[in-house]
């Protein structure tokens, strides 16, 4: 019941924003609903099954293009980011079969391998995607300020499913098998546990909602280009996040999702030329020094008060 | 489904099964059977085979050649998860618990995997009554990581029984125990093959072995060399060689009145 509270708080909090008006802090909101979603999905597999996937950047990209071309051939925007969604679903469980019996570096590394496959895919398919020359995406008949709001709304809608949906599966069976699967997933499996299924379902949650976030960027932004939106870097941020956060906590990737935007925003403008190293830096020193997250701070008091 | 002259029905059935790997066999040619009821000790020096048999029922390491049933059908190449769903359980060697969750929520999940409770509450309602028969009540929500050696046992114990088995092979129970715990581990294990569950308890300690079984059965380098009553099995000059080596079997064979 607290964490639907502290959901709903959470969610008309940052609705709020709206009211400013600003541009900026819309664009800043928009981003830490993106990142909150791509954090929160991430912690499905990486978090809660503990498998460290790096497939992100593909779902990412994957939800992006499908949702352009589907546009391009008529399909109106939001039907079509419903569809991009569906399309990373089907793919996440297809390529899981595939993937998901490796364990450890062997599937990081397998699921690093998937972006750059569908990234050589649309650089070779050119009549579809326009290929390295990029797409272009139909631009809403609405001002710059309703533009804005359009899509921080929507993705401030799909953060709040996003976080929905993880708030049920931390509390289902299938929350506690891949609890189980993270922390000795062959004892599991001898107690009649279905591995694959539960590994399988948990890939296709990482990637459903980042799917239908890249179909909504695709539209904010109005131009996506292969190196933009199958970049590594949407792998890796997530990961990030969620291990500043708290690593198969509910709400850590959330956390971890606004510390990062504000370190990359500050570190942007304050290093403008050196910033990706700084940034680098500081999420070394935030990993070494809180290996459990920020969201262990808190636990680790009360468990020292009550001791 | 296989019924036994006294019209017993056979629970596990093994016809001519051998395990390789690559090239090694770990289990040669072994045929054997395990009624309702029973409590087989199966015992062996080290690298004998015991705990592979257990990985052939159990489907980590399938039967490379030959056939398993369990209670007539073939389980031979069945994965580890539905084996486990048609109650067969186990104990490992070295424990296995999920470290950073509840004692209860180990126990849970034993009750939930293969269907026996349908929610998570109904799995930790379960898993408080076997904490409490077991003797695990009071650390019931402590984290499984915190421990000794004789109750993670105990947990792994639970574990198992959570699954409502039909089928229980208990893998080094009792090793690094004391001997009052060992005791305990002992009335337990009486205890459960009371309740109608059928064991296989692979032992290193004789003593053990010969205080509960029904049954003895012999493995020495992947081949069945003993199978019979304890008393019998004891006596069998094969198995004191597996045990002792050739020259000190006859030594024995030789004094004995």
């Amino acid at each position: 019941m607290r964490s639907w509270i502290t959901l709903a708080l959470g969610a008309a909090a940052l609705a709020a924003l709206m009211l400013t008006g600003n541009n900026y802090f819309l664009r800043l909101g928009t981003f830490f609903a993106m990142y909150a979603t791509l954090a929160l999905s991430w912690n499905f597999i990486g978090g809660l099954a503990g498998y460290p996937s790096f497939a992100t950047a593909a779902f990412f990209g994957l939800g992006c293009y499908a949702s352009a071309i589907l546009q391009s051939k008529g399909l109106p925007m939001v039907p079509a980011w419903g569809v991009a969604g569906l399309a990373a679903i089907a793919f996440a469980a297809l390529i899981g079969l595939a993937i998901l019996h490796l364990k450890g570096h062997y599937f990081a590394i397998a699921s690093l391998a998937i972006a750059e496959v569908l990234r050589e895919l649309v650089n070779t398919q050119g009549h579809l995607t326009g290929g390295g020359m990029g797409l272009n995406l139909p631009i809403l008949k609405l001002g710059v300020e309703q533009q804005a709001r359009v899509f921080f709304v929507a993705m401030l809608l799909l953060a709040t499913v996003t976080a929905a949906v993880s708030i049920i599966v931390h509390g289902s069976k299938l929350g506690f098998g891949l609890r189980c699967i993270q922390q000795n997933e062959d004892a599991a499996v001898m107690l009649g546990l279905d591995a694959r299924a539960h590994k399988t379902a948990a890939f296709a949650l990482s990637a459903v909602f980042t799917g239908v976030a890249g179909a909504i960027y695709g539209n904010w932004v109005h131009y996506i280009e292969p190196s933009d939106v199958f970049d590594v870097l949407l792998a890796v941020k997530p990961l990030v996040m969620v291990l500043l956060g708290g690593l198969g906590t509910l709400f850590g990737p959330v956390i971890g999702a606004a510390v990062f935007l504000l370190l990359e925003e500050v570190v942007w403008r304050s290093f403008l030329t050196v910033h990706a190293a700084v940034l680098g830096a500081l999420i070394v020193l935030l990993v070494l020094f809180l290996p459990r997250g920020l969201a262990a701070i808190r636990f680790g008091w009360r468990k020292g008060a009550t001791a | 489904m296989a019924q036994g002259g006294d019209g017993v029905s056979a629970l596990l059935e093994f016809d001519n099964v051998s395990r390789a790997f690559k090239g090694l066999h770990a289990l040669d040619d072994v045929s054997l059977r395990v009624d309702e009821g029973e409590i087989v000790g199966l015992i062996g020096p080290n690298g004998a085979g015991k705990t592979t048999l257990v990985n052939v029922v159990t489907g980590v390491h399938p039967a490379t050649d030959g056939e398993v049933r369990l209670r007539g059908r073939a389980i031979t190449r069945l994965a580890p998860n539905k084996v486990a769903r048609l109650g067969v359980a186990r104990t490992f060697q070295i424990v296995q618990p999920f470290p950073r969750m509840t004692v209860g929520e180990n126990i849970a999940a034993g009750a939930l995997f293969p269907g026996v409770a349908c929610s998570m509450h109904e799995a930790m309602a379960h898993a408080r009554e076997l904490a409490d028969r077991l003797g695990l009540g009071d650390v019931v929500d402590k984290s499984a990581d915190t421990l000794t050696l004789a109750k993670r046992k105990r947990l792994e114990l639970a574990k198992s029984l959570a699954m409502r088995p039909k089928l229980l092979f208990l893998d080094e129970v009792n090793a690094g125990l004391n001997s009052t715990e060992v005791d305990a581990a002992l009335a337990l294990i009486r205890d459960i093959a009371a309740s109608g569950i059928t064991i296989v308890v692979i032992e290193h300690l004789m003593k053990v072995v010969l205080s509960i079984s029904t049954r003895l059965v012999v493995l020495h380098h992947g081949r069945l060399i003993a199978n019979g009553p304890p008393e019998q099995v004891v006596r069998d000059p094969h198995v004191a060689e597996a045990y002792l080596g050739k020259r000190y079997a006859a030594a024995m064979a030789g004094t004995a009145p």
